[in-house]
């Protein structure tokens, strides 16, 4: 029997970014339950671990208005998780909730009943946030310092993890940001309490990671970049008292497929020119410029003016340029070395790269060989269409994963914690009982 | 109102805590024709001995992919949680259901709830119900913060919205202010059912809010007042009281229940009282407070339209129009963002 790494995949429902293509004829809805039924089916017939869904609790803007160029609205994580529970049987149900609008009695409930219902089925992603900007949309508006955010995050944990395993003796939790005591309604549940997900890349969103997460969401692309984030994270473990091996590391990670390698690129760089149209691209080059570019022509050169280091332009979502005139200057000497390249080809070249191109058979080579090099434990697909979009891989890169004995042919357990390999979580009464 | 008996079934979310224990409960309350199924909760835990509960929107999402039909009311509270992730839950529900959403309106009273949340404590019944006004008020409008053809899908211009479709809400009231829009576009039902109870508290919310109200009366003569006091207070905000169905609370005998009115026999019992209350003025159809024995409640129904007291359905139809209710005009269409 074959002792290889295996390898753990999960599916990302395309979202709000340009990622997510809408002007492609085969793009169906965003919203109707048809489409996540699709999507969910399709993951469960490539016996992924989990399904996932992103969260933003604001409208995003660009320019002082509702930004509209990419996909816009999405339904609730938990209740559409809820829904997906019923149509599938095996799939785990993954989804973004945030950290800062939620109070912890009420949020242990919500997934408590969804681990219930689908038979240990939930995963909670933990997002943290601070911005005035969502916290309009919220009794307590923009309450929390933006160095209180993995505080209230840990807080909100430890409150919801005494009251999924209190086994509905009294609670009584005190910390900074919460103070509340009483029962709670459920047992544990079949997997104990859900699967926890982390996501953020800082220092500090490592230390929560490595201390907490049963899984995460990393973003680095290259075999080197992703053995290093994976030697850093897992090395953090043993400081926990945690083990390598009960953190299951997922990139997100995008692919093009072809029947041939140049039918691959071809399908490829197509996908690319739609997820930058010519407005996205200006969109972009605004996000890093600080200023209203609009009456540049996409299809012509960067701006000769320098960008705004102080201004923002977009809000309501997450801000990787750290320091524009340095972006701004490497932009200009890539554009020039390669010939040229207009803002639209030069935002399609630094954006949209996907993590795999090739035929079934090459993908699924390169993505083992990430796998067994320990630059990940496994992907969290990112396509770039509802509802479709994992078809392909699911017909045809999962069987020559298979034929590589690096993926399971059935799946061997029923909750997602047995799909990630990890041990349930003991009560507070098992280990009181244990300790006394 | 006043021609048709509507019928439904409360559930709890008690129990097992399991997909099949809830599910197949769902299925036998289907099986009465019912028009709804209201999942009766509170975030007040049980005693330490009484079986768990779980989420009501949790267990009529579940349920709303496999039992078809019939309307999903789970109540949802809102004094300790945010009008806006109430907002996107129900539309979501409506959604996963094809237009078949509802919402049961209901406080938190207690002390225990208040220190479950610790943020505030616990408030006289009248302020919760004002503060649950603004919480509906707030709900209402993010349904309504997308228009029906916000996403436009306009390759030609790049743009996936028309933002001037999409509406600020700026709702700032006594107890909380919210901008919006929602994160959810606009539901199938646009608005799906609003449920509140009968209370003198309640009566301004359910008043402006309510599509249905239910009343726990003790005999018809009670309900009758109640049901003309709802009409009146709906008439006094503006509305029509033909498009609010008052419907009374009816306990079986073996009911665990301790309000309602209380009837002797099964379903033929049911259908007599049922049929007396509408032709008397005394409610526009009951709410069965769930039985042991549900089973025996399969088709009852079908004997209240054999007495020509049902609405005609189609298939397919939302919880809207088994009420007859219209598709809400957009409260913001026109107005411009």
């Amino acid at each position: 029997m074959s002792t290889k790494k295996q390898i753990h995949l999960a599916a990302h429902f395309p979202g709000v970014n340009n990622t997510t293509v809408w002007s492609d004829p085969a793009s169906g809805s965003q919203t109707d339950f048809s489409s996540f039924v699709h999507f969910a089916h399709s993951a469960e017939r490539g016996l992924f671990d989990f399904l996932f869904l992103a969260e933003g609790l604001r409208l995003r803007e660009h320019r002082g208005k509702i930004h509209d160029l990419d996909v816009v609205g999405r339904p609730d994580t938990l209740t559409v998780l809820g829904a997906i529970g019923a149509v599938t049987t095996h799939l785990g149900l993954g989804g973004t909730i945030n950290t800062t609008f939620n109070e912890p009695y009420e949020l242990a409930r919500q997934f408590a009943s969804l681990d219930h219902l689908s038979g240990g089925r939930a995963a909670w992603n933990l997002v943290t946030s601070s911005d005035a900007f969502t916290g309009e949309n919220f009794r307590r508006g923009g309450f929390l310092r933006p160095e209180q955010r993995y505080d209230r995050a840990q807080q909100i944990l430890d409150a919801a993890r005494e009251l999924w395993l209190s086994d509905r003796a009294p609670v009584e939790f005190r910390s900074d940001q919460f103070t509340f005591e009483g029962r709670f309604t459920l047992p544990p549940t079949p997997q104990g309490h859900p699967v926890l997900i982390q996501s953020g890349d800082s220092d500090e969103g490592r230390e929560f990671g490595a201390r907490t997460a049963d899984a995460i969401f990393s973003r680095h692309g290259t075999v080197e970049a992703g053995q290093a984030f994976y030697r850093d994270l897992k090395g953090r473990m043993p400081r926990y008292g945690r083990r390598p091996a009960e953190i299951t590391i997922l990139p997100a990670t995008t692919f093009a497929l072809g029947d041939t390698e140049a039918e691959a690129h071809e399908v490829a760089e197509r996908v690319r020119r739609e997820q930058v149209s010519p407005q996205t691209a200006i969109a972009f080059l605004e996000q890093v410029w600080g200023r209203d570019l609009s009456a540049y022509d996409p299809d012509g050169p960067l701006p000769d003016i320098e960008p705004d280091p102080g201004a923002t332009i977009t809000r309501g979502r997450v801000r990787h340029e750290k320091d524009p005139l340095a972006v701004a200057k490497a932009w200009r000497e890539l554009a020039a070395a390669k010939g040229g390249l207009s803002i639209r080809e030069l935002i399609i070249e630094t954006t949209a790269r996907q993590s795999f191109v090739g035929t079934p058979r090459q993908v699924a080579a390169q993505m083992d060989d990430y796998v067994q090099q320990d630059a990940a434990d496994g992907f969290i697909l990112v396509p770039h269409l509802v509802p479709g979009g994992l078809d392909e891989f699911v017909e045809k890169v999962v069987p020559e994963l298979q034929d590589r004995g690096s993926y399971r042919t059935a799946y061997t357990g029923s909750t997602l914690r047995e799909h990630l390999g990890l041990a349930r979580p003991t009560t507070t009464r098992q280990s009181e009982r244990a300790a006394g | 109102m006043g021609r048709y008996a509507f019928l439904g079934v409360q559930l709890g979310t008690s129990g097992e805590p399991s997909a099949a224990h809830h599910v197949a409960l769902a299925e036998a309350a289907a099986r009465t024709g019912a028009d709804l199924i209201v999942w009766a909760d509170s975030l007040v835990p049980p005693g330490p001995a009484d079986p768990p509960t779980l989420d009501a929107t949790a267990v009529a999402a579940r349920v709303a992919p496999t039992v078809a039909g019939v309307g999903l009311v789970p109540t949802v509270t809102v004094t300790h949680t945010e009008p806006f992730h109430i907002s996107k839950a129900i539309a979501t529900l409506d959604l996963v259901s094809q237009g078949r959403a509802g919402w049961q309106v209901d406080v938190s009273r207690t002390d225990e709830e208040a220190r479950l949340f610790g943020r505030k404590p616990a408030a006289p019944l009248a302020t919760l119900w004002r503060e649950a006004a603004e919480a509906i008020e707030v709900v209402v409008r993010l349904w309504d913060s997308w228009e029906d053809d916000a996403v436009v899908r306009d390759v030609a211009t790049g743009r996936y919205v028309d933002r001037d479709r999409l509406h600020y809400i700026d709702f700032v009231g006594e107890f909380f202010s919210v901008k919006g829009p929602s994160i959810t576009p606009r539901s199938p039902q646009a608005h799906p059912l609003v449920v509140l109870p009968d209370d003198p508290d309640a009566l301004p919310a359910a008043a402006a809010w309510a599509d249905v109200v239910r009343v726990a009366a003790p005999d018809l003569v009670a309900a009758h007042a109640a049901r003309e006091r709802i009409r009146a207070a709906v008439a006094g905000a503006g509305r029509d009281p033909d498009a609010v169905a008052v419907l009374l609370d009816v306990a079986l005998g073996d009911a665990d229940v301790d309000a309602g009115l209380r009837v002797r026999g099964g379903p033929g019992a049911l259908v007599e009282v049922t049929v007396e209350a509408v032709r008397e003025g005394a409610a526009d159809g009951v709410i069965l407070l769930a039985p042991a024995k549900l089973d025996a409640f399969a088709g009852v129904a079908d004997r209240l339209a054999e007495r020509g007291l049902r609405r005609p359905v189609s298939d397919g139809a939302t919880l809207r129009e088994r009420f007859g209710l219209s598709r809400p005009d957009n409260y913001f269409a026109g107005v411009g963002s």
